[in-house]
């Protein structure tokens, strides 16, 4: 059974609004049959240094990401990592994080590979739960093992590879890294380090809208009227087309995917995981440069 | 278990080896975590002044540091000078702020000639790649290879 969504007003207008909860939502359901929730940062010990009473952690790097190969874990091992978090195939996971919850809508969408069904976000994130005051634990649960079962990761709907991207040129397509990066004149995150592309630029004919502008000032998501004046004004997309967004290494895109997808109902939006840090090493691929 | 090496290591930082290895992985991150808890604030001549400090570009989060070297005593060698370490990283970055806190435990206070001979993988020796990810000890690299430089400049080595 899903624990129940947050009726919330602001929630209402999104497509999909049964896909966030509010901070006032989760403090009144914290501890529910059903309910787990998972926190996912950029920063390894950032969960370990306070977290939501009850709350879990899952990394990016040590649980998502295969240790080897590029590429997320396999079936097995997502069982495991699920499992031993308590969490279930039936599970209302709710996840939040830092960055006003990239690293978050990151882990919601890598859960949605392998298909799982009731995952949320928690609209703020970390920074608005700390913000409101509420409280924050050391403690670190330990739940009863789960088991999840092994369902093989389904990557073609919400997942694109360099190959589809190549076939994509011409149709819509997002960047959402800052502008610098954008135009080619920096090759990483304003204040990041040097993740190594050999060059700079972007993936011709992706429109650049930088994924913090689907963010307020408070790490919420604009309401539905301000992002489809971005999304569909701006750059005119529309709820039927084709899309896919990219970022450096697919988490900033995760989080534009989560708001076309499931806060404005676009019915196929991919995360080219690959993202720069693939294209702009490659051989032979186009790209275009706005500065010399 | 392996025989740890750290012979080639400063007291202080060799025993931060050994206290890592005797634990479980997984338990590396909290003693990582209390080094960061442990961390010590810029003191006042250089709180708010982080424009005299350097900043480690390689590290995931703003991290700034500076070394200073103490005068050399009278009839002294340069290379038995004092080095002493200051660094700053926001709240919010605690596994930067675990890695500055060990190079501050392990290196402040230890003589030019200690911190210059600190081998430029120390870094690795700490059981941590596992526990936090490969792609994250970089930063701590980085941190070490900047001190060293800046002791180096300092002490006109």
């Amino acid at each position: 059974m899903p624990v129940v969504a947050d009726d919330s007003a602001k929630f209402t207008a999104y497509a999909h609004p049964e896909r966030l909860v509010s901070t006032d939502w989760l403090a009144k359901h914290l501890g529910e049959q059903g309910l787990v929730v998972v926190e996912s940062d950029e920063d390894v010990l950032l969960y370990d240094s306070g977290h939501i009473p009850g709350a879990v952690k899952v990394d990016w790097h040590t649980d998502l990401n295969d240790p080897v190969a590029r590429d997320y874990v396999d079936a097995t091992r997502f069982a495991q990592v699920m499992g031993s978090r308590g969490i279930g195939r039936d599970t209302t996971i709710v996840v939040y994080g830092d960055k006003s919850n990239w690293w978050a809508a990151y882990a919601l969408w890598v859960f949605s590979l392998f298909g799982h069904e009731d995952v949320r976000l928690l609209d703020g994130g970390r920074a608005k739960w700390i913000e409101e005051g509420r409280e924050l634990t050391r403690e670190v649960p330990t739940p009863t093992p789960v088991d999840y079962p092994v369902v093989e990761r389904e990557d073609a709907p919400i997942r694109a590879f360099k190959d589809e991207v190549l076939e994509h040129i011409g149709k819509p397509m997002v960047d959402v890294r800052s502008p610098g990066e954008f135009s080619g004149a920096l090759l990483h995150m304003p204040d990041y380090p040097q993740e190594g592309a050999m060059r700079g630029g972007h993936i011709p004919g992706a429109k650049s809208v930088p994924w913090s502008r689907a963010a307020a000032e408070d790490g919420t998501f604009k309401d539905r009227e301000e992002l489809e004046a971005i999304y569909q004004g701006e750059i005119g997309l529309s709820a039927d087309d084709d899309v896919i967004a990219y970022c450096r290494i697919g988490e900033r895109s995760s989080h534009t995917w989560f708001v076309l997808t499931h806060l404005l109902g676009f019915g196929s939006v991919r995360n080219y995981d690959g993202s720069w840090t693939e294209w702009g090493n490659a051989v032979r691929v186009p790209v275009e440069r706005d500065v010399n | 278990m392996t025989q740890l090496n750290t012979t080639d290591l400063p007291e202080p930082m060799a025993q931060l080896v050994e206290d890592f290895h005797a634990v479980e992985p997984k338990d590396r991150l909290q003693l990582l975590l209390e080094l960061s808890d442990e961390l010590p604030s810029l003191p006042e001549r250089y709180a708010g002044h982080l424009d005299q400090l350097e900043q480690v570009h390689e590290c995931q989060s703003p991290l700034f540091l500076l070394v200073e070297v103490e005068p050399a005593t009278d009839g002294g060698n340069a290379e038995d000078r004092t080095v002493r370490l200051f660094f700053d990283a926001p709240k919010e970055a605690p596994t930067t702020r675990g890695f500055a806190g060990i190079l501050h435990e392990g290196l402040d206070g230890r003589s030019v000639a200690e911190v210059l001979a600190v081998p430029d993988d120390a870094p690795l020796r700490f059981g941590l790649a596992d526990a936090v990810s490969p792609l994250r000890m970089r930063g701590m690299a980085a941190m070490l290879s900047r001190i060293k430089r800046q002791v180096r400049h300092k002490s006109m080595l």
